[in-house]
């Protein structure tokens, strides 16, 4: 399959059960509304070190919050129940409380019910009070900057992460402007995100190491550099090779992404340098999910509704 | 199928208990049982149908009319469907009622929805004491569900109120929230004396400065972000309350006399 001069590979992006959540912070106005959710989503790009992979999914109109202030949404992703639990509670805890003006409510209606600020409350030490309206209960715990608000639970849902695609093109530049132009699309969709440091990650990894200590180590078939000395998956114009990550609560929203994603770098196509997309999987033994790149550029676009 | 409707014929003497008529405990009775229930009136039992008239079927909707107040317990322990009243009630109104609507056009005594724990009471008149209140020898009042009254309340609004939302349009009384353990009262009209006696937790919400016994401390004006989310969830409520949207007060806390976690919030 060829797409204005971009090669899509016959192969699949392999990925994996997770447990997501959503979070709606809200502030006095956007700028510390995304203060608190940029603190929250920070060091969040992958599972293996930093327990979950979180990003902003969007902006939200004053309409749209449950406060009527400015704010944004927020997805976590993680591979069990209780990491999740663990680490929405000290994020909400180190970024959320801590944010000026700053209040976190309850993102996914249905789900488990698991703690947002259930915990936050003792913070009060004893000032603290609950207050209940149409039956979820929010907490007001008194701070310096006046009270800071937060509803007690949030839902959590199954999910899927790991949904990739890789970028091959004449240049690093060019690599870079086509993810780029990917990541703008696929920020549009709702129930995604792309966790990594804007949206691209350059480290893909390959499981095992030389090295016993490491469990993954560089994915050196696409490493530019090391073409000649190694089994190499790239052909000789490719000169550099960039990843795009997505977790989504549902994998009809990361078929979505990546087919908005792969669309847009190929509308950018082999004039600018995009040679191939590719996708990165594990032979498909170890996940759950196989988004084949093919069968999602040539499907209709609303076809995954049915999925 | 229409609404059961009970139109009170016979003069009253005494009071009358009518904790039977509610949809859950008429649910399934023929016409003819429904008019057998013995209702409790002094130490005499009254048959149904030699209070009232009744017409129509439908249990889950039942209306009073020329209703008085000699009828006590109307709605107690309601758990599903509606009661409507036209004319005034006794005392007891929806005693620990648990799910449903009552509407009253009319008048209540003591009372109204001690033990409340859920649903909605409107009344279109004014009430007597002890409004939301626990029962001698009960330890909470009202524990949840919505309260709705367009006119006047007497003493003792929420005495010992552990959950749900009192919103009052005319004025009340002396010791409005008394002992109160958390929920919220709003009160658009005045309020009497000793307000917040012994007020544990909760929310009291006024329009106009009360006045403030001593352990009731000013914690001075603030914008305090959870009001519009209060507010947002009375939007549908039918009440003046719904179109409050403001969110400046004055914070007043205690009763320091007893833990001192309560608020009147006064708007400003």
């Amino acid at each position: 399959m060829i797409i204005n001069g971009v090669t899509i590979d016959d192969t699949f992006a392999e990925a994996f059960g997770m447990r997501g959540t959503r979070v709606i912070i809200t502030a006095q106005n956007l700028k510390w509304a995304y203060n608190a959710a940029n603190a929250m989503t920070g060091f969040a790009t992958s599972v293996i070190a930093c327990g979950v992979e979180a990003g902003i999914e969007r902006e939200l109109e004053p309409s749209e919050t449950p406060d009527g202030r400015p704010g944004v949404s927020v997805l976590l992703f993680a591979m069990g129940s209780a990491v999740l639990m663990k680490q929405l509670e000290t994020r909400m805890g180190q970024c959320v409380l801590t944010c000026p003006t700053a209040a976190a409510f309850s993102g996914i209606e249905g789900g488990d019910r698991i703690n947002l600020g259930k915990n936050l409350r003792f913070f009060g030490d004893g000032f603290q009070i609950s207050k209940q309206f149409g039956g979820k209960r929010y907490w007001r715990v008194p701070v310096m900057d006046g009270e800071f608000l937060t509803e007690e639970k949030t839902g959590m849902v199954r999910a899927v992460g790991g949904g990739n695609f890789l970028v091959l093109a004449e240049s690093q530049p060019q690599a870079l402007a086509a993810c780029e132009a990917a990541i703008e699309a696929m920020k549009k969709l709702p129930n995604v995100i792309m966790p990594f440091p804007g949206g691209v990650v350059r480290s893909g990894s390959k499981v095992g190491s030389k090295y016993k200590a490491l469990i993954a180590s560089t994915n050196d078939a696409f490493c530019p550099t090391l073409k000649g000395i190694t089994r190499t998956d790239l052909s000789p114009e490719i000169e550099s090779v960039m990843e795009i990550v997505i977790d989504g609560l549902t994998d009809v929203d990361i078929r979505k992404a990546t087919r908005a994603g792969i669309a847009a770098v190929c509308e950018l196509g082999a004039a600018n340098g995009i040679k191939r997309i590719s996708a990165g999987n594990y032979g498909g033994k170890l996940g759950q999910f196989q988004f084949h790149l093919r069968e999602i550029m040539s499907e209709n676009p609303t076809s995954g509704e049915a999925a | 199928m229409s609404a059961l409707t009970l139109t009170l014929k016979a003069t009253l003497q005494q009071r009358v208990d009518c904790s039977p008529l509610t949809p859950d405990f008429l649910d399934g009775k023929s016409a003819a049982e429904i008019a057998a229930i013995a209702l409790h009136s002094g130490n005499r039992k009254v048959r149904v149908d030699a209070l009232f008239d009744i017409a129509g079927d439908d249990t889950t909707e039942i209306v009073i009319k020329n209703s008085n107040n000699k009828l006590d317990f109307i709605g107690s322990k309601l758990a599903s469907g509606s009661i409507t009243v036209h004319g005034d009630v006794g005392s007891y109104l929806g005693f620990q009622m648990k799910k449903g609507e009552i509407t009253l056009h009319g008048n209540a005594n003591a009372y109204v929805a001690s033990g409340l724990a859920g649903g909605n009471i409107k009344i279109n008149g004014n009430v007597g004491d002890f409004l939301a209140s626990a029962i001698p020898g009960d330890r909470k009042g009202m524990k949840g569900g919505t309260v709705i009254i367009t006119g006047n309340a007497g003493d003792r609004v929420g005495d010992q109120m552990r959950r749900g939302i009192v919103l009052i349009e005319g004025n009340v009384g002396s010791y409005c929230a008394s002992r109160m353990l958390a929920g919220t009262i709003g009160v658009l009209g005045s309020v009497g004396d000793y307000v917040g006696f012994g007020m544990r937790r909760g929310t009291l919400l006024l329009f106009s400065t009360p006045k403030l016994h001593a352990t009731l401390q000013d914690c001075g004006s603030h914008t305090l972000p959870y009001l519009k989310l209060m507010f947002k969830s009375f939007r549908d409520l039918p009440s003046k309350f719904a179109s409050l949207d403001q969110n400046r007060v004055q914070r007043y806390a205690g009763d320091l006399a007893n833990d001192g976690k309560g608020e009147i919030l006064v708007f400003i």
